[in-house]
């Protein structure tokens, strides 16, 4: 078997990887039932599939319990400092472009103390992958309202509610200019394993955010449309082309009326539905599905927007190499300067 | 190209060893440009020379205000010189303002030449002037030159295609043409550089040059101008020489250390006053393999730096005080993970926003100590504009040696001054070394070095090598998280120890003047020229005065201790409250006298002169006179 790396060249012979390469020899130290359990086992079912080499990947990560995933994935791995990954991650990514580099951060890490370095790593479509995991609550520093908590949560920091609005991360993604976002869900693993696929083999800033069940701190907060029983009829699967439908039988669909978006019980057929289309390049469509929220609508899942831009990394790197083929990289000259005299 | 410098005393003119010129105008006036030409002719003609620039924040301040004057102090010789001077001896002031802010500095009886022209009401009373300075008599005691610049260079402009505006703006090439020939220098290099710079818009460019040539004709030719100056070129060490700023060469130094080490570079930065100079040329040397980020800001900056170390590249971010103050927590993950960082602070007055324009050297203790837990980082501080260039070598040297961040204190000071700088060799530079994890040698990515302490730099892409670091305790042995109380003590005491271990590297600290005597005057960073031109004059007064400068802070040179203790006194000027002194004073138990200087201002030779007056006991208290 071989493959390709990340710069297109054939390596010679590889082994076929499977996930048990990618389980690092460190004891996993979440919480027993966390969700981070899922993410991490689906995240191991995916990279072998992406056929580069294990000393190829870079997990980097900021602070919070998401964060400490780099330590269980056995590629190299950096726990850096609180909201910090995604500027990290830009400077390694565009020092070595050939790199695949994944970004794991929570809500608080990559929402609140590093939104800043979220918004920018996304506006600059730096070829990377980032996994936000989105819990609603702060988990490691044992239960404070997050930036996505819904207002009036009553939590340790917030005894009669939090008075704070939440920030959507999805719409914070579309709006920075991703150029791939999407959203699963920690229990439903077998789409989170094709999100997490889809999202590693985008070429761009690829931003997935993961609901994930904090169950100290916050059991139960997507519970009541993605549990097993009930998320059929509370949870929309976003699909490329395909119009939006949800249901045990697919029997509901979503219209859209004007900017609106409506239910629609039992439709007679596909074209009163809105289609889905994830490579728009306005971000109106995607704006208005990320607005869907449960108990009104079903909660969408999926990919909602995907489209191809040039990346900063290649456009860096693009630039070094213009620079080389038009002038004569001539240290000595550049040292001496435009103007020399010589003292004899 | 070159020049070869041939005698240049011609007939009629009075020879001087050495001038010190400032010009003063309005910041929209152009003073910064008429400045850096003078001093290109004046470094291509021989002199050797030191600038000071001081320029307002603002970028246009009110016209015609006290706060929008900007000044370019340069003083050049015949002989070796260390600083822009003390006092002017010749002033070009372009409005009333800059008269205001600047005429205290210049010597009685200089010569100070005036834009009559804009000596108007208007003018006269955003400068605070209730009658005209010009006519009061009040400059009697100065050799006063009214020319009316604006009507004369409107006149020589007359028929371009160019508004009054336009023609407003080419008064610095006619101040900088008279101010040419008052000091006896050709025109040459600033119609070469002209061309190069307007060369796209014949019209500003014919306007530049039609007015260098007025301003040098009316020298020439008017009654009003009696006397000229020359200045030979010193006699300095053969060799080819250039002009150089501290932040150019700070940036050569670096895609020089680049190349000698064989990696590419990646610099990172939040632009900054007064580094982003620094930047701007790193971002001009894409040919080369650089790599320049402008990040989103100063922590994304360091962060991204950091990444690029991680990944195995020659890790650059560079900043200014504040900016320092936002990369500590950046700073600190680079310590603990051991990656090679160099961190360039081009220091400003502070503390927070400041005086962004203007010198100091008070980070000296945030690069020390400011950041939390028990974290050593290796200092270092070039003595001068060309040093700069060392320096930055020297910083990637030790940062790729001993696995650390190195910290680089420039200052403002030497950012933005320059000086003729002797062009090195690029093949007698010895390279700059470091040792990538190899499986012969180490089996993991945290097996140190036992002379250097250095872990191994493992870097993503070597197989079998794959490992996660991260700003949590490690264990000594494996690298792996650990929080053992042992382990803790033990990674602590190697951290200090690593940074200590530089000191091999080290050279010993020289000192210039008596081996052994009354005084010592020790620096750092900027001041270099001050202090070393001080030590000379108390010298040749027959004072027992020696002077030394520290260029590695952390650590300091192995015998710094010994030198201390050879003198009966020590003094430490520093721009700054006291903070090398607190060090040495720590570390030494030496009762080190401070002199301090926070006026966002380089010291004048006389200060620190009248302080060691005081400390001989030949004068009474020292008091400054601001």
């Amino acid at each position: 078997m071989t493959a390709a790396n990340s710069n297109g060249v054939l390596d010679e012979e590889i082994p076929l990887l499977t996930r048990k390469d990618f389980v690092s020899d460190q004891e996993v130290r979440w919480c027993p039932g966390c969700g981070d359990y899922s993410i991490l086992a689906q995240m191991q079912k995916t990279l072998p599939g992406l056929k580069i080499p294990r000393e190829e990947i870079v997990f980097v990560s900021g602070i919070g319990c998401s964060s400490r995933f780099p330590y269980y994935v056995n590629t190299y791995g950096f726990h850096t400092i609180h909201g910090r990954a995604p500027a990290i991650a830009t400077g390694l990514k565009t020092a070595r472009p050939e790199l695949t580099v994944f970004v794991i951060t929570g809500d608080g890490d990559g929402l609140s103390i590093g939104g800043n370095h979220l918004m920018h790593l996304l506006r600059r479509n730096v070829d990377v992958t980032v996994v936000l995991f989105n819990n609603r609550i702060y988990g490691l520093t044992k239960g404070q309202y997050s930036p996505t908590s819904p207002i009036g949560k009553v939590t340790k920091s917030a005894p009669m509610g939090t008075t704070e609005n939440p920030l959507d991360p999805i719409k914070l993604a579309l709006a920075a200019g991703a150029t791939f976002v999407a959203r699963s869900v920690d229990r439903d693993t077998k789409h989170l394993e094709a999100t997490l696929s889809t999202a590693a083999q985008h070429k761009g800033a690829a931003f997935v955010e993961v609901f994930q069940n904090c169950n100290i701190y916050n059991d139960g907060a997507f519970a009541s449309f993605a549990d097993k029983d009930v998320r059929q009829d509370r949870m929309v699967y976003l699909e490329n082309g395909k119009p939006l439908r949800y249901g045990s039988n697919l029997e509901h669909g979503i219209r859209l009326n004007g900017f609106q978006p409506e239910v629609v019980e039992s439709p007679t057929n596909d074209n009163e539905l809105l289609v889905h289309d994830t490579n728009r390049e306005d971000i109106a469509l995607p704006m208005i599905l990320s607005g869907m929220n449960y108990p009104d609508f079903p909660v969408p899942l999926g990919v909602f927007r995907q489209v191809e831009r040039d990346t900063y990394d290649g456009l860096v790197a693009e630039q070094v190499g213009v620079a080389r083929d038009s002038a004569e990289a001539d240290l000595e000259a550049l040292i001496a300067g435009p103007e020399t005299w010589n003292v004899l | 190209m070159t020049t070869e410098i041939e005698s240049p005393l011609s007939e009629g003119v009075t020879t001087r060893d050495r001038v010190t010129i400032r010009f003063a105008g309005d910041s929209g006036d152009g003073m910064q440009l008429t400045g850096t030409q003078f001093t290109r002719t004046t470094a291509v003609y021989g002199n050797d020379l030191a600038t000071l620039p001081d320029y307002p924040a603002e970028i246009r301040a009110p016209t015609g205000s006290l706060p929008g004057v900007s000044g370019f102090q340069l003083s050049f010789s015949s002989n070796d010189i260390h600083t822009p001077g003390d006092n002017p001896d010749a002033l070009v002031a372009m409005n009333p303002a800059a008269l205001k802010t600047n005429l205290r500095d210049l010597i009685p009886g200089g010569l100070l030449v005036v834009d009559d022209g804009e000596f108007n009401s208007t003018n006269l009373r955003k400068a605070g002037y209730e009658n005209n300075p010009l006519e009061d008599g009040s400059l009697s005691s100065y050799r006063l030159l009214r020319i009316d610049i604006t009507k004369n260079n409107a006149d020589a402009l007359d028929g371009l295609d160019l508004g009054a505006k336009e023609r407003f703006r080419s008064r610095n090439f006619y101040a900088l043409g008279l101010v040419l020939w008052l000091f006896s220098r050709p025109m040459d290099t600033v119609v070469r550089w002209a061309t190069e710079k307007f060369g796209r818009n014949p019209v500003v460019l014919e306007a530049n040059l039609r007015a260098l040539r007025a301003g040098n004709a009316f020298g020439e030719t008017s009654e009003l101008v009696h006397e000229r100056y020359e200045v030979p070129p010193a006699d300095v060490e053969p060799g080819i020489y250039r002009h150089i700023s501290g932040n150019e060469a700070t940036a050569l130094g670096f895609v020089t250390a680049s190349h000698l080490a064989g990696l590419p570079l990646f610099y990172a930065s939040y632009p900054i006053t007064p580094a982003s100079d620094v930047l701007h040329e790193l971002a001009s040397f894409k040919r080369f393999g650089v790599k320049t980020m402008q990040a989103e800001d100063e922590i994304s900056a360091v962060c991204a730096a950091i990444g690029a170390s991680y990944a195995g590249q020659m890790a650059l971010t560079g900043t200014s005080g504040p900016g320092l103050a936002l990369k500590s927590e950046g700073l600190n993950l680079a310590v603990m993970a051991e990656l090679p960082l160099v961190i360039l602070n081009v220091q400003r007055a502070g503390p927070s926003t400041g005086m962004p324009t203007k010198t100091e050297q008070a980070d000296l203790l945030q690069a020390m100590y400011g950041r939390n837990g028990d974290s050593p980082v290796a200092i270092i501080a070039p003595s001068t504009p060309g040093d700069c260039f060392w320096m930055a070598i020297e910083a990637f040297r030790i940062a790729l040696k001993y696995m650390v961040p190195v910290i680089i204190l420039s200052d403002g000071y030497l950012a933005n001054g320059s000086q003729p700088w002797s062009i090195p060799k690029l093949a007698e530079i010895p390279p700059v070394l470091w040792r990538q994890a190899d499986h012969e040698t180490v089996s993991h990515a945290y097996e140190r070095d036992p002379d250097t302490l250095a872990r191994a730099w493992a870097i993503p892409g070597q197989a079998g090598f794959e490992h996660r670091v991260g700003g949590l305790e490690k264990s000594y042995e494996t690298g792996d998280i650990n929080y053992e109380p042992g382990n803790h003590h033990k990674m602590t005491l190697t951290r200090a120890e690593r940074v200590a271990r530089i000191a091999d590297d080290v050279p010993d600290i020289e000192v210039v003047g008596p081996q052994e005597g009354d005084l010592l005057l020790l620096g750092w960073g900027g001041t270099y020229g001050s202090i070393t031109s001080a030590g000379e004059r108390a010298r040749a007064e027959g004072k027992s005065v020696a002077s030394a400068h520290i260029r590695h802070l952390n650590p300091f040179p192995s015998n710094l201790g010994e030198v201390l203790s050879r003198y009966d006194k020590v003094m430490i000027p520093e721009l700054n409250n006291g903070q090398l002194s607190v060090l040495i004073r720590s570390q030494f138990l030496v009762d080190a006298i401070p002199f301090n200087k926070i006026a966002g201002q380089p010291f004048k030779i006389t200060e620190i002169l009248g302080k060691i007056d005081e400390i001989l006991g030949l004068a009474g208290p020292y008091e400054f006179e601001f």
